[in-house]
């Protein structure tokens, strides 16, 4: 997260597999298309090695949502990579709910490699919708700032973990 | 391990970078990042003084690791990867932060560009501070390829790779080779006779030494990985011995069973016992097993009774083959547009609007009318037929979205070699735009437009339905406006191209993709047109998009050479980015070993998880499910994500 001109600039961390999504976001380039510069896009392989702790880790270093990006269904270069990611990520955000951070901070999308419009439109809504979300509670927890209800339930979560 | 000493060069790439992305403050502030030895600017790091600029900083410097932050590594990843192993740097040292596709083509704040493009390359260094040193896996290959599917681009591959002098098994699932090429009446532009240009080539190939050809077969099930694939095939019975056939054909004559031919596309009738066409390869009849009346000599027999060699074998079982190839050609072609599915223009209600491929079979010396062209309902010769371009094809509504590409030429030639056929016959041609792109391809149009006195109108048909005898064809001249109402003998579909309905089981068998319109999906659509995205597996031929002749005997020709180029290395490398299994941490609970979808994972005699590193493709989906932390993939470890994920985080 960053405030910059005392605006909420949410900060934002892409997973995103080799072959779909991160080639999506390559073609996006390519085609000049502008999207917001809050998310830090890296590269796995696919987006079945995006595992929970990586997500987790994310959100308590500061992220402020992670967004996971997979070939579509039927297309995983991995011949099901996506579909285990897609089980994953439910459990997780089911998790995430129980903890008191609201699901919508980690996203699954399937983008392909063709798809250099659905990345850009991707993108733009989801740094949209996070920054309607304001910052993420975790950070805010560990700044012992307490504001929204969102916040105090996890500053509880973190208050205990550590 | 010894401290780091990572060396950064942040590219410029003339203006592509530079304009949103101030690389000196980017590499002014990576100098400061621990582990950082060396941090440079240049204007094109892929050029040649950009590389020796890298390669004398790696041995000036003593660097461990390199991070060049330029484009996608998809592009120069290779290269850079190549000028650091001059240097005797191993190339898994060397990675690419992508701050061009990634930051500055898409953002055009300067500062918020350079600040991401800090992050981006951050998460970079942190990856190569954790990689390690590794070789390529060696893999040991047998010298054999698989083509599927027999029609043209599938011979010319197998021929291709016959002549390279390596083993070629060419897997065909109709009874004979020749596929659609062989229905053709003549070929545009050039009018030569389609089966005059073809058999030959089928001859060639049923004749190589170095081609088995197995008709009437099909592809079950591939295993293994490139190199060493295993294919098991079915070969269907014939109940023909072709050895002994002698192609009297007496076993037709006597059949008492018929059903429609799909050489014939449906215009004639074939027995239960037959062969496609006279030229077919192999030289042997089939007996169709669903259309007999039963396979016992009490049922009928007749055929066997006549066979004078005594080739018919009513005991013929389906034959399981399995065999090792290094490498598979695809090339399952097309299908036309179901004729079925458009209603609208009458099909399969009107008995004499047909599609194109039928027309061809009208057209050809061979086929049921025997070169004349004589309707379907009557068999009179059509005195005033309408062509109609487009049907099924540029109708994202309703039909396939696409352009099929070979319909406006082969309409123009149904339509000229109607006019040699019927000179007092009139023929009229809808279309939306006439593409004619490709060698003497316009010359043809032309030539067909004013010599032939062929009349095109620009515009869409809406209604085609039958009154009396006649056709009738309701449309719109978009040119002048005005509504269009014709009387026709006979109404020609330029149906659309789909991939063969065999397409989807295939590209699954493999674990190759589709793209959205059901084609083989080729690795890259501009520069890897004939690979897919698994290693060792080509595409070929119409089954990869719509295509005519001359460009599917040039892509298998491509696919054939990109075959060859694998089959003649000595061994094969793979990715050494493989999982490796910790045996210290490892419970062995064997939940990765579900996870694999290659089979590469597997608990061995002391009980825990093992990788075979040559099956192993890194997608890493069995390090995400292992509950320890015990598989891990090489240079992308859980520890090397997590720092990257910080820095990607922290302050800048």
């Amino acid at each position: 997260m960053s405030d910059k001109n005392g605006s909420f600039e949410p900060r934002i961390v892409a997973f995103l597999c080799r072959w779909c999504s991160y080639a999506g976001a390559d073609l996006a380039g390519v085609s000049r298309m502008q999207y917001p510069p809050n998310v830090i896009p890296m590269r796995v392989n696919c987006s079945g090695r995006v595992d929970a702790g990586a997500v987790m880790k994310a959100l308590e270093k500061g992220a402020d949502a992670v967004l996971i990006g997979g070939c579509h269904p039927g297309d995983c270069h991995y011949v099901s990579g996506n579909y285990k990611t897609r089980r994953r990520i439910i459990l997780l955000k089911r998790a995430l709910s129980e903890v008191g951070i609201d699901p919508r901070r980690v996203h699954l999308e399937w983008i392909s490699a063709s798809e250099g419009g659905k990345f850009q439109k991707t993108i733009t809504s989801y740094v949209d919708l996070i920054r309607s979300l304001g910052p993420s509670p975790v950070g805010l927890a560990k700044g012992q700032d307490s504001g929204s209800e969102e916040t105090e339930k996890v500053a509880v979560g973190v208050a205990d973990a550590e | 391990m010894a401290t780091p000493r990572i060396g950064v060069f942040v590219c410029r790439c003339g203006l592509n970078i530079e304009r949103t992305v101030d690389t000196q403050v980017v590499a002014d502030a990576l100098a400061e990042h621990p582990g950082v030895a060396h941090a440079d600017v240049y204007d094109y790091m892929c050029s040649d003084p950009g590389q020796v600029k890298i390669k004398d900083a790696i041995v000036e410097h003593r660097l461990t690791g390199i991070v060049v932050a330029a484009c996608s590594p998809s592009m120069h990843e290779p290269t850079f990867r190549r000028a650091a192993a001059e240097v005797g740097m191993n190339p898994y040292l060397v990675e690419m932060a992508n701050i061009r596709e990634h930051c500055s083509w898409v953002h055009d704040d300067r500062g918020d560009a350079t600040e991401k493009a800090v992050r981006i390359t951050r998460t970079m260094i942190e990856k190569v501070k954790g990689n390690h040193p590794l070789e390529d896996v060696q893999i040991d290959h047998v010298d054999k390829c698989l083509v599927i599917g027999g029609g043209i681009a599938g011979i010319q591959a197998a021929l291709d790779v016959a002549e390279a002098g390596f083993e070629v098994l060419l897997v065909e699932k109709e009874p004979t080779l020749g596929g659609h090429m062989a229905q053709l009446s003549e070929t545009f532009p050039t009018l030569d006779c389609s089966q005059c240009i073809l058999t030959p080539k089928m001859v060639e190939a049923s004749r190589h030494p170095n081609i088995t050809v197995h008709t009437y077969s099909e592809v079950l099930d591939v295993s293994g990985y490139v190199g060493n694939y295993t294919v098991k095939i079915r070969k269907n019975p014939t109940y023909v011995d072709p050895e002994k056939c002698n192609l009297c054909g007496d076993c037709t004559e006597v059949c008492p069973e018929s059903t429609k031919s799909e050489f014939e596309r449906g215009l004639a009738e074939r027995k239960a016992i037959y062969i496609p066409f006279q030229q077919a390869i192999p030289s042997s009849y089939t007996l169709d097993e669903k259309t007999c009346l039963g396979l016992h000599p009490l049922r009928c027999s007749e055929c066997q009774k006549v066979c004078e060699p005594g080739a018919i074998d009513y005991d013929m079982v389906p034959e399981i083959l399995e065999e090792e190839v290094a490498a598979i050609i695809v090339a399952t072609g097309y299908d036309p547009y179901p004729i079925l599915n458009l209603a609208e223009y009458g099909a399969g209600d009107v008995p004499d609007v047909i599609d194109g491929l039928q027309f061809e079979r009208l057209l050809s010396a061979s086929g049921p009318t025997g070169g004349e062209v004589r309707r379907p309902s009557d068999g009179r010769v059509p005195k005033k037929v309408v062509f109609v371009q487009c049907a099924g094809s540029r109708d994202p509504e309703n039909h396939n979205s696409y352009c099929s590409k070979i319909c406006c030429m082969y309409t123009a030639k149904h339509a000229l070699l109607y006019r040699h056929a019927v000179h007092d016959g009139e023929a009229t041609v809808f279309y939306i735009d006439v593409r004619a792109g490709g060698k003497g391809y316009e010359e043809f149009i032309q030539n067909a437009t004013e010599e032939e006195r062929i009349r095109y109108l620009r515009g869409k048909v809406a209604r085609i339905f039958r009154e009396g005898e006649q056709v009738k064809v309701w449309g719109v001249d978009t040119i002048s406006g005005k509504r269009v109402d014709l009387d026709a003998d006979l109404v020609v579909l330029a149906t659309s191209m789909d991939p063969h309905p065999t397409t989807e089981a295939i590209t699954k068998t493999l674990k190759i993709s589709c793209g959205g319109e059901g084609f083989l999906k080729e690795a890259h659509p501009k520069l890897r047109p004939v690979e897919s995205l698994t290693a060792g597996v080509f595409v070929a031929g119409a089954g990869q998009g719509p295509k005519d002749i001359p460009e599917s005997v040039a892509q298998a020709s491509g696919a054939a050479a990109k075959a060859i180029a694998l089959l003649a290395q000595e061994k094969l490398t793979h990715s050494p980015e493989v999982v490796s299994i910790d045996e210290e941490v490892c419970g062995g609970c064997g939940v990765c070993v579900g996870m694999c979808p290659y089979g590469a994972l597997s608990l061995n005699g002391a009980g825990v998880a093992e990788c075979n590193e040559v099956l192993c493709e890194s997608c890493g989906t069995c390090v995400s499910a292992c509950p320890t932390g015990a598989a891990q993939l090489k240079n992308l470890t859980d520890d090397q994500v997590r720092e990257m994920i910080e820095v990607a985080l922290a302050n800048v």
